[in-house]
């Protein structure tokens, strides 16, 4: 059974809450134990989410939460926008694809440094990204 | 904004990156550098990021960025003191710097950069010997090339 | 059935030295040696303390109530737990308490099916509680052996200025290999070293993750500003890479960790050379 505390809500409307975001996905991540290098995934994971709601979704929220799951712990950290939406996941998740200048490695970098990925999104709807990393 | 200081050290630039790095610091880094690297002359740029705790996608591509368009303006860029941690997740990430050189700290990439100048200057030497004088038998490089 | 309120075994509880004399002489006979009786003496006399403050609260041991009680016992179980106490002999010792309230509702002539039940009830419930926090504790214990077993098995060592190796023996699983690398990583920067050499001669065989992690720290290594060689790589691994159809690139590779650390040390700029008149 998983059981969820401290939840926590930034908006990201600017590169500062980007920045405001991945401090406080590190200070949860630290609360818990992740070690250094789990910790270092899951914040560089939540920057280049927390860049794709602002980039790509306009603006958007952030949330954060500890997550507690026979005996492990976690955080899980949810971002969601009201933009666009993604036409194509599958291709939207495919490394080096990009819609725009970047590298296309958001979306697909991000999955692969984090336990959980759940991705959901409609044209015209928005797109909610969510990622749990467990403690080892 | 905060902006990164752009430091002169010889004929080098030294970034030393201390603060919690947003898009448009980036971005106006690169600016900055661009600018420095052409008003100064500089041959080397050190970035330093011992101090930084995640580098993302756009961060990483900055390194990359900096490091082509110094080349462009004849300048070596050495990015030095990249934490384990971050170094793991960027290879996890799939970005692995290609045309970036690295050092474990600011002494070893300024000894990088003494290296790449030196031969530089060899070179130069080599070159404008070809130029200017036919090479004399037996004389070798010249002693005071 | 009606949830008792506890009534009758707060009573026993309290009903005089006797009980704790009882419980004491009960729960000595399955800890035999392990315990003095003074020892024993204090740590019944304690929680007896703590449990009839909480039967205050009632009977039901997962209320908050019993929160002090449960981590007197928790407490408990991990210290008997690292002392190497049996889990037997650990709730035996909570069980005994059973044994003193029987009596002591028999002397009263109290001693009724109903309170004997309610009584036997209740001090299973605490048993049980000892039982999973010893249980807890005992993985703990593991849990710590097999990390310091991990350290012990992964020595990350200096070869010579500036060059480090990790010598690895016996099968990687890919946490492992995790966090051999990330050991390896810091150790270039605790130490300074430019070269690290990762040494596989005493491993039998890799998967697909494992080289794959193997490969990630040579990059990794190379993105801190170092150079990472493996070595002894044995004809069935170099087998399994190929098959695989794993890209070791431009990864430097040394049949054995003395052609790794010359490799190495020509980078840092030492000649090997032998003297003339040696062999």
């Amino acid at each position: 059974m998983t059981t969820s505390t401290g939840v926590e809500e930034l908006p990201i409307r600017t590169g500062d809450d980007v920045v405001r975001v991945r401090q406080l996905v590190r200070a949860r991540a630290q609360e818990v134990r992740l070690s250094l290098v789990d910790q270092t995934k899951l914040v560089t994971a939540a920057s280049e989410l927390a860049r794709n709601t602002l980039v790509h979704g306009g603006s958007g929220t952030a949330t954060v939460e500890t997550l507690s799951r026979d005996g492990r712990s976690g955080i899980r950290a949810v971002f969601a926008d009201e933009g666009p939406g993604i036409p194509d996941v599958d291709q939207a998740l495919t490394p080096g694809w990009t819609s725009g200048s970047g590298l296309g490695l958001g979306l697909s970098g991000a999955r692969k440094l984090v336990d959980e990925f759940a991705i959901d999104t409609a044209v015209g709807r928005g797109t909610t990204v969510t990622v749990v990393k467990w403690t080892r | 904004m905060e902006r990164v200081p752009v430091l002169s050290l010889g004929d080098a630039l030294l970034v030393s990156i201390q603060i919690d790095l947003q898009d448009n610091t980036v971005l106006a880094l690169q600016e900055d550098l661009a600018e420095r690297i052409v008003s100064t002359g500089a041959r080397g740029v050190l970035i330093d990021i011992s101090a930084v705790d995640i580098v993302d996608s756009f961060i990483g591509r900055m390194f990359a960025s900096i490091a082509a368009l110094s080349r462009l303006l004849d300048a070596e860029t050495v990015v030095v003191g990249m934490r384990p941690a971050v170094a793991i997740t960027l290879v996890e990430l799939g970005l692995s710097l290609a045309g970036v050189r690295t050092a474990l700290d600011v002494e070893r990439g300024m000894k990088i950069l003494r290296a790449l100048s030196d031969r530089r200057e060899v070179r130069q030497a080599d070159e404008a010997d070809a130029d200017l004088v036919p090479v004399a038998e037996g004389g070798g490089p010249a002693a005071g090339a | 059935m009606t949830q008792a309120d506890g009534g009758r075994v707060r009573a026993l509880l309290r009903s005089g030295d006797k009980v704790l004399r009882r419980w004491v002489e009960a729960a000595e006979e399955p800890l035999r040696g392990r315990l003095t009786t003074g020892e024993l003496g204090r740590t019944c006399s304690d929680l007896l303390s703590v449990l009839v403050e909480a039967t205050d609260g009632g009977l039901d041991v997962r209320t908050d109530a019993y929160a002090g009680a449960r981590g007197f016992l928790t407490e408990l179980s991990r210290d008997w737990a690292r002392r190497g106490f049996s889990p037997t002999e650990t709730a035996s010792a909570v069980f005994a308490l059973k044994d003193a309230l029987f009596a002591a509702a028999d002397e009263d002539g109290d001693g009724d099916l109903a309170t004997v039940l309610e009584a036997s009830r209740w001090v299973d419930a605490l048993g049980l509680v000892t039982f999973e926090s010893f249980a807890r504790a005992r993985e703990q214990v593991i849990s710590e052996q097999a990390e310091q077993l991990l350290e012990l098995t992964t020595p990350v060592v200096k070869l010579w200025e500036g060059v480090v190796a990790v010598p690895l023996i016996g099968t990687l699983d890919s946490a492992r290999t995790q966090i051999v690398m990330e050991k390896l990583l810091q150790t270039l920067v605790d130490t300074g070293s430019e070269h690290a050499i990762i040494d596989i001669t005493g491993v039998p065989a890799v998967d697909t993750e494992v080289a794959q992690h193997l490969l990630k720290t040579v990059v990794a290594a190379r993105l801190m500003g170092a150079e990472c060689t493996i070595s002894g790589i044995r004809p069935q691994i170099a087998q399994t890479i190929v098959t695989l159809g794993i890209e070791f690139g431009d990864i430097t590779t040394k049949s054995t960790l003395a052609d790794a650390l010359l490799h190495a040390m020509r980078g840092t700029g030492v000649e090997v050379v032998r003297r003339a008149g040696s062999r």
